[in-house]
């Protein structure tokens, strides 16, 4: 059965990131196998973030004072430049999926870190492996100096186990917490984990004075474990594909499903020897996904909600610091996470605080903080006039300060052949409340009405 | 215009405005009931408070020991006793020490302390042990189990700590009443919301994000109202700091049903050249509460107000090379009020002979204590259910 314009928009919100209106028409009645497989092919090449890092390659303690200072000063900036670099990559992307999986592993493998080196080294092995196998990825991201230093098994010795790593890798990245591990086996895990480190070029090494190379039992296996082993034990747990999955489940569907349908997510994925494109396919491809109860569900993490945006309207940032700003504002840093535990996600991103600002944003990056509603029927001139000249203040003071240009023209063009704008931009049905206020609006221009449907609370869905 | 008449003219004026039937008629405190409503603020000094040069042991030859830079002598603090003073910027905690209005609990913390600040502070704010992650803070949970409108928890912030965070009901995050209120009022989200009906408010996310936005607009309503009704005069310093007090102390005493107020301090990460800069804040701190004190009290609202002082943690016990301290574990916790029980030094002061490993002040008591006195001895509600689990009690209040 051929796909609906809505459940285009649907599978292209989920997958990435919202789709070129431009494209929908000849999107419309294609099977979604075919359009599955295109999103999977488009997102087959491989390129990572780019700055230049040789600055920091240099060895700290043969630094002045003052050289110290500069470098820390450089490593905040090259941290925002990474932030800019990939909101970016993801509003122009092709391989949108790509970028939708590295930023769900960006969250997974939460790291919060000032070395832009170390950073952008972890963020390369989660876009590389985002669609490839976990228990690769998994190996690779336990061994990055990134999170040898953020999970302390630096710190990992003989002597003194430090239980940090082998705590999360089991709480967070593979079984969940309290499914199945005792505080026994994060010891024991501990002590498998100990002389982890890496060397000047960041290369990953074992310390073999500080490995404890004794016996231990960990998920009632008994052997002489190193940290490869513990990792390869944790991916013989089922239990660590169903966790992946319900994750997953929670990425892509974001509702509640039968018990049943998750064994059944959860064996595609152990089966398929932890293939992550297996899974997500499946997911995809799932009556569960192109259910309507699906359909707009979710609230947009604040990455979604400004990329999405970005990505439609082409918007150009000529102060990267204000989107960061924003970010912030929002609760979400790229590169900042809260803790090792990630973005609580869901209804955690909206107090009342972030909701006013998400129902302004649209109108600050779009039109300088003004949304130009008014109701049906006269306003006395006098008032009239008196409205005009409080709305150009406010452009004005806004436009100084946030720096954001979108491409009216390029959005109006690529609206052409939208009839319905509303049922384009909002994923969800409209409310009642929400008919009524678009009902009395006395818009006619199409940026008017597009400024009026994004600042409404059904747009933070999706 | 007096209060009394205010309530009935602004009533009135404010003419038909939807309120759904879960947020009732907007309710105020009538000057008969506010006596007795109890609430506590609640200060963060982010950044990690030295806590040994703030509650100083200037008679202790190992602190001079380990801090021969940065350590104060017995001429530069305020006496507390023999053993104890005062950093000298803390005039005005002085005072409220003298009157028996200030409470010093030393040594608080928690077992395996972390020294991360985001991750201790999340620790201090979920009250959660230091190998346990919480997604809801203590007075999150406080408002799930026990609060019907989200202002009855206030941050003067930007945005809303993790603190305020609860499961299904969150604090109100404001610094310009008038602002929020504004923004809430923009024509366009004031149509949507006058289109608002309670069908729309269902369990799913759509129905989340109306409920949320009705809340504000009407929480926003009831702030920016109600602290319109009183407007200190009472002198405060000219800090950022001391202006959100007078914020808070406007609410209070325009008799708010906020049972909760949260605020903080930030600039305490001090690893180099401490003195001037911690000085300089604490000075700051002090005098704040010192305003915000007498101000509550001319107002007879001192006495149902608790004003509760932590840190995520303490700094190392010696100084590190650079003039300053690197990030320590347990330290010091004021609690500040008209309704103490137990004025004065809670317990013994920090003991420098027997640190630990990492040469930091070992932890005495643990703050989720703290929590449970404030939450079953001051207002009155059932801390195991929000703590999850249960805490010994001190006897401050």
């Amino acid at each position: 059965m051929g796909l609906s314009k809505k459940q285009i928009q649907h599978l292209y919100w989920r997958a990435g990131f919202g789709v070129d209106p431009r494209k929908l028409k000849s999107m419309e009645g294609r099977n979604i196998e075919h359009l599955v497989d295109e999103i999977f092919k488009e997102s087959a090449s491989i390129t990572p973030l780019k700055i230049n890092l040789e600055a920091f390659k240099v060895d700290r303690k043969k630094l002045s004072r003052e050289e110290r200072k500069a470098l820390q000063k450089l490593m905040n900036k090259s941290m925002l430049e990474m932030n800019a670099l990939w909101m970016s990559k993801m509003a122009t992307t092709k391989g949108v999926l790509r970028e939708k999986m590295t930023l769900f592993f960006h969250d997974h493998f939460a790291v919060r870190l000032k070395s832009p080196l170390a950073n952008i080294h972890l963020n390369s092995i989660m876009r590389e492996h985002a669609l490839g196998n976990f228990g690769d990825l998994l190996m690779e991201v336990s061994k990055s100096p990134a999170m040898i230093s953020f999970l302390n098994n630096k710190q990992n010795k003989k002597d003194h186990p430090n239980e940090n790593f082998a705590r999360e890798v089991m709480e967070l990245f593979t079984l969940g917490r309290d499914n199945g591990y005792t505080e026994n086996d994060i010891q024991e895990a501990a002590r498998a984990f100990t002389g982890w480190s890496f060397d000047k070029e960041g290369k990953f090494i074992e310390r073999q004075k500080h490995h404890d190379t004794g016996e231990k039992t960990i998920l009632g296996r008994t052997g002489n474990f190193t940290g490869d082993d513990v990792i390869k034990i944790l991916l013989d747990e089922k239990q660590t594909a169903r966790y992946l999955a319900t994750k997953l489940i929670d990425f892509f569907i974001g509702r509640p499903i039968s018990e049943d349908k998750i064994e059944e997510f959860t064996s595609v994925f152990y089966e398929n020897k932890y293939d992550i494109s297996s899974l997500v396919k499946a997911l995809l491809l799932s009556d569960e996904f192109m259910d309507d109860r699906t359909i707009g569900c979710k609230i947009k993490s604040p990455t979604e909600l400004l990329v999405g945006m970005t990505r439609l309207f082409d918007i150009d940032y000529k102060n990267p610091k204000a989107l960061i700003q924003i970010q912030r504002k929002l609760n979400q840093v790229l590169f900042f996470p809260p803790n090792v535990a990630g973005w609580p996600g869901g209804k955690t991103w909206i107090d009342s605080s972030t909701l006013m600002i998400r129902l302004k944003l649209s109108s600050i990056l779009l039109n300088y903080g003004v949304i130009e509603w008014d109701e049906l029927g006269d306003m006395p001139e006098q008032t009239l006039i008196k409205l005009q000249k409080r709305r150009e203040k406010i452009k004005a003071k806004t436009q100084k300060k946030v720096k954001a240009s979108p491409d009216w023209e390029n959005f109006e063009a690529k609206m052409k052949n939208i009839s319905e704008p509303a049922s384009f931009l909002i994923q969800p049905e409209l409310s009642k409340g929400a008919k009524k206020t678009l009902n009395v609006s006395d818009s006619v221009k199409l940026k008017d009405k597009t400024i009026e449907l994004l600042s409404l609370p059904e747009y933070q869905l999706f | 215009m007096d209060r009394r008449n205010f309530i009935k003219t602004s009533a009135l004026a404010s003419g038909m405005v939807f309120v759904p039937s879960f947020l009732k008629k907007l309710e105020f405190l009538p000057e008969d009931k506010l006596s007795g409503f109890k609430n506590v603020i609640i200060i963060q000094l982010s950044g990690g408070n030295d806590g040994l040069n703030t509650v100083i042991p200037y008679s202790n030859d190992i602190y001079h020991r380990l801090r021969p830079k940065i350590g104060k002598d017995a001429s530069k603090v305020l006496k507390l006793n023999d053993s104890l003073g005062l950093n000298g910027s803390c005039t005005e905690l002085m005072k409220l020490y003298e009157n028996g209005e200030l409470c010093i609990i030393n040594n608080v913390g928690y077992p395996n302390p972390n020294r991360s600040h985001f991750r201790s502070t999340d620790i201090w704010q979920t009250a959660s042990a230091s190998n346990e992650y919480l997604g809801t803070g203590w007075l999150g949970r406080y408002q799930d189990a026990n609060c019907q409108y989200p202002y009855e928890a206030i941050e003067y912030d930007n945005s809303l700590s993790l603190a305020m965070k609860g499961r299904i009901k969150n604090g109100i995050a404001v610094t310009d009443p008038n602002q929020l209120f504004q923004t809430t009022r923009e024509k366009y989200f004031k149509s949507v919301v006058d289109h608002t009906d309670e069908s729309m408010l269902n369990e799913d996310n759509q129905g989340y994000l109306y409920k949320t936005m009705l809340e504000t607009y009407s929480s926003a309503e009831y702030i920016y109202e109600r602290s319109k009704i009183y407007n200190s005069t009472s002198e405060y310093p000219n800090t950022k700091f001391a202006m959100n007090l007078k914020g808070i102390a406007d609410m209070v005493v325009s008799g708010l049903k906020t049972r909760v107020y949260y605020t903080s301090l930030s600039g305490f990460d001090t690893h180099i050249n401490q003195v001037n800069s911690q000085d300089r804040l604490l000075k700051t701190y002090s005098d704040g509460i010192g305003a915000l004190v007498e101000d509550l009290k001319k107002n007879d609202r001192f006495k149902d107000t608790l004003i509760m002082t932590f840190s995520e943690f303490g700094r190392r016990a010696s100084e590190n090379s650079s003039a300053g301290t690197d990030h320590g574990s347990a330290n010091n916790v004021f609690m500040i009020g008209g309704g103490l029980k137990n004025a004065g030094i809670y317990n013994n002061g920090p003991d420098l002979v027997n640190l630990d490993k990492n040469g930091d002040l070992k932890f005495q008591v643990d703050f989720r204590s703290i929590y449970a006195t404030v939450l079953d001895n001051w207002l009155g509600v059932n801390d195991q259910r929000i703590l999850n689990k249960s805490f010994s009690k001190l006897n401050f209040i």
